[in-house]
């Protein structure tokens, strides 16, 4: 890869002086601080490449490999001990764990978010992923009343309310039905709910990680309803219940059941469920807010009328400008995010990059995504890595080769009803700045001359 | 629906619109449950009051209720933020005239309690139900139930002193609720048409692809000073790839500076520390519903206990079996009963300091 730092720099840019930024670009403290930075870095920069350019390397850009390597990189010429010795034997560890390299991956809660750590959320590493399934250890986690590792075979599931006869199921006799697998993402409806009015975090992790994507495998909820003789003429609603204390409840609408696409599943990435993500059973409901897909599903009632629950009644209701709320507000509406490079991230050189990131919509498929690397004024239209699959997450990647300059880099989607992502100015043109949820407006990030991405919004 | 002449009564009104031979598709699959077996689990309460079940409860029972179970949590009138939101505060009596909560208007208010928000009275009854105490769901009685709802009302001033709520007056009850007419379903956002949604969405941008929109100007950005609220994320991010993290424990470097090495924080799914293995204790026994790490929540933090009582396992061992009161404040933490070895895993952790 060839790399310009070491071009002499050019005679319309003396050493040690910066090109103004844009108008009103950053805040005046923002100014100076470039301006600082960059007089600093500049110096520096210069002077290192008259070193390395009197040492007479060939000085590459990122990692490592800036600066002179001699004879030859020592990762090279010496031989490590695993190209030297013996390995480890199969079966060390009977249910295989990620590198310990990796151990900077995590999810994590955000600090001061909630006061108990059992009504809780925590984030998945959006910024270290790759494709879009979730690792099962990363899946994001929102627990109401802390979370459970029950025995699938004391685990019962009934279907009763307007039905022939009310019914149970052991986990024995759903596993034997036939399965169906599907990918599909889930978003909590409060992701990005902190950014709202102002920018609240610093990284995609906790403004965008309330979001995973897994292949789920179970039956559909269909099937266990028309195995309890459902009155699918008056059950217009299902109310679907967990197991846990907060035994959440959420009305699930019953065009979206007939349709075939709600699962009562068990399986998550190949393997059951984990825990923390209700096993051994959870609703799952496409394209709808992850609140709905309840945990530790114990019984579905066909009703003929919503349930006003807690979650339907107190949360997950959105406040319009005008003091009313909104509810059974339940669609995520086509949104997306670039994960690489994110907020607080630092892009290790100039040059070029690959920008990626997720796209996804609670209606249907992406259709197209457009990506910025102005802040808004010039978008180009992105890649979509296949496969595109139905309310499911998708990724894109576009090229950019980074001048060095400081700018904004943003994605927009676009789904297949014809739906476009909003910007913030947009969305709170409609909504006002204090709904909480349902934020799927254009993301910002700066990156800025020293390489920091930073998480803006703009006016 | 909880009583088995109910669920008696539906099979007889409903029209059964079966599809095609489903139960004879799937022969050995499910069976019937018991009347006994549906009235365990079916518990919900509808708007309308369907599954309600009979029952009565006064403000004057729901306070002492409320400050046996309810207080140590969500305040003495319901009003704390130190654990959860607030549950009352923000609502008038002419809210109570006019069902539309007049603070919801109002931008610069900083707070929306419970009594704001929720426009039906069975939400409460059947929220407190099924889910409180916090950390013993379903132990109230149903006329607890009606009692600590009687008196959450009564701290909103929506039903008087006096007040008993049964299951014979609760309909009346619904229509003073503050915010029962706050609540629309004039949107695009229910996956389908049961609820008469708006046929199209209510935000529509365009996908404009050259000089589009005004010249970009930052509006809003994190403070420096919370430079490092989120921890370290250089520690945060994979030690290989196109970027790294950034060190928040230090000011913005310069282009170049993050190529160094990144200090790996723990391995992926390595071996737990002792400390790990004693607070994952703590919250499986649910100590944490009551103290946080740090910071007070109803009882004090395992660091403050770790100060006071560094190096006295055996004396914390026995205040866990025992319990204690007053000496960290009001609330007193009742006596816990957990295995021996766990009690004592937790005492030496909080003895040697509580670390993470």
């Amino acid at each position: 890869m060839t790399n310009d730092i070491l071009s002499p720099a050019p005679a319309s840019v003396p050493g040690g002086r910066l090109r103004k930024a844009p108008e009103n670009f950053l805040d005046p403290a923002g100014v100076r601080n470039v301006f600082a930075e960059g007089k600093r870095g500049r110096r520096d920069f210069i002077r290192s490449a008259f070193a390395a350019a009197l040492a007479g390397g060939a000085a590459a850009g990122a990692g490592a490999q800036g600066k002179s390597v001699g004879e030859g990189d020592p990762a090279i010429l010496k031989l490590p001990a695993h190209s030297t010795g013996l390995g480890q034997p199969v079966a060390t560890d009977g249910y295989g764990l990620p590198s310990r390299y990796e151990g900077n991956v995590q999810r994590r809660p955000s600090p001061g978010l909630t006061q108990t750590s059992q009504a809780s959320v925590s984030f998945a590493p959006l910024q270290s992923l790759f494709g879009i399934v979730t690792p099962s250890g990363l899946h994001f986690e929102r627990h109401h009343q802390g979370w459970w590792d029950i025995d699938p075979a004391q685990h019962r599931f009934m279907v009763n309310g307007m039905v022939k006869s009310p019914k149970v199921f052991t986990m024995d006799e759903i596993m034997r039905l036939p399965s169906v697998s599907r990918f599909h993402f889930i978003e909590c409806g409060a992701n990005t709910g902190m950014e709202w009015g102002n920018v609240a975090v610093p990284t995609c992790q906790y403004s965008h990680g309330m979001l995973s994507c897994s292949e789920f495998t179970g039956v559909p909820l269909i099937t266990l309803l028309e195995l309890a003789g459902a009155d699918m003429k008056a059950g217009k609603f299902v109310l679907a219940e967990g197991a846990d204390g907060s035994s959440m409840t959420r009305t699930i609408p019953m065009s979206l059941i007939t349709s075939g696409q709600v699962l009562v599943a068990y399986g998550q990435n190949g393997e059951m469920l984990r825990p923390e993500n209700g096993y051994p059973l959870r609703l799952v409901v496409p394209g709808v807010q992850g609140v709905s897909w309840v945990k530790y599903l114990r019984r579905c009632e066909v009703g003929d009328q919503p349930w006003g629950a807690k979650d339907e009644a107190v949360h997950y209701i959105d406040l319009m400008p005008d003091g009313t709320h909104r509810q059974y507000t339940s669609i995520q509406e086509c949104k997306s995010v670039i994960t690489t490079p994110s907020g607080g991230q630092v892009l290790l050189d100039k040059g070029f990059y690959n920008i990626s990131g997720l796209a996804w919509s609670g209606r249907g498929k992406i259709r197209r995504v457009d990506v910025s690397v102005d802040g808004g004024r010039h978008w180009r239209t992105a890649r979509l890595e296949s496969p595109v699959m139905d309310k499911c997450l998708t990724r894109f990647n576009i090229d950019w080769v980074w001048d060095g300059k400081p700018t904004i880099v943003q994605s927009r989607a676009m789904d297949d009803t014809g739906y476009v992502q909003p910007t913030s100015r947009e969305l709170r043109a409609v909504r006002g700045t204090r709904s909480i949820y349902h934020n799927n407006s254009v993301q910002s990030w700066l990156v800025q001359e020293n390489g920091e991405v930073k998480n803006v919004q703009l006016a | 629906m909880s009583s088995s002449r109910n669920v008696i009564a539906t099979v007889l009104i409903a029209v059964c619109t079966l599809s095609a031979g489903a139960q004879g598709k799937f022969p050995g699959i499910g069976r019937d449950a018991t009347p006994k077996e549906v009235a365990a689990w079916d518990i919900d309460v509808r708007p309308d009051f369907k599954g309600l079940p009979p029952g009565s409860g006064s403000v004057a029972k729901g306070q002492d209720v409320w400050e046996a179970k309810c207080a140590g949590c969500h305040g003495v009138f319901g009003e704390s933020n130190s654990v959860f939101s607030p549950l009352v505060g923000g609502t008038t009596a002419e809210d109570v005239k006019t069902g539309r909560v007049a603070m919801l208007k109002r931008a610069d208010y900083p707070g929306r309690t419970t009594l704001m928000k929720v426009p039906t009275v069975a939400t409460l009854w059947d929220y407190i139900h099924r889910a409180m105490p916090w950390d013993k769901p379903k132990s109230l009685t149903h006329d607890e139930v009606y009692a600590v709802t009687a008196f959450l009302l009564n701290l909103g001033h929506v039903v008087p002193d006096d007040f008993t709520l049964t299951d014979k007056n609760i309909a009346e009850v619904q229509q003073r609720m503050p915010n029962r007419n706050g609540m629309s379903t004039a949107h695009a956002m229910w996956p389908g048409k049961e609820l008469g949604a708006a046929a199209a969405p209510d935000v529509r941008a365009t996908a404009c692809m050259s000089n589009c929109g005004p010249e970009p100007k930052v509006a809003s950005s994190l403070p420096d000073h919370a430079r490092n609220n989120h921890g370290n994320l250089r520690e945060q991010n994979r030690t290989v790839g196109p970027q790294r993290g950034s060190d928040t424990t230090r000011a913005e470097g310069k282009l170049g500076d993050a190529a160094g090495p990144v200090k790996v924080v723990g391995p992926a799914g390595g071996a737990a520390s002792p400390n790990v293995a004693a607070i994952a204790l703590t919250q499986k026994h649910a100590c944490t519903a009551c103290h946080n790490i740090e910071g007070k929540l109803v009882g004090p933090s395992f660091v403050d206990i770790a100060k006071k009582h560094g190096g006295k396992a055996d004396y914390l061992a026995g205040k866990i079996k025992a319990g204690g009161a007053g000496v960290w404040g009001e609330v007193p933490m009742p006596p816990q009963t957990l295995p021996d070895e766990d009690t004592k895993a937790i005492a030496a952790w909080l003895a040697a300091g509580a670390s993470k």
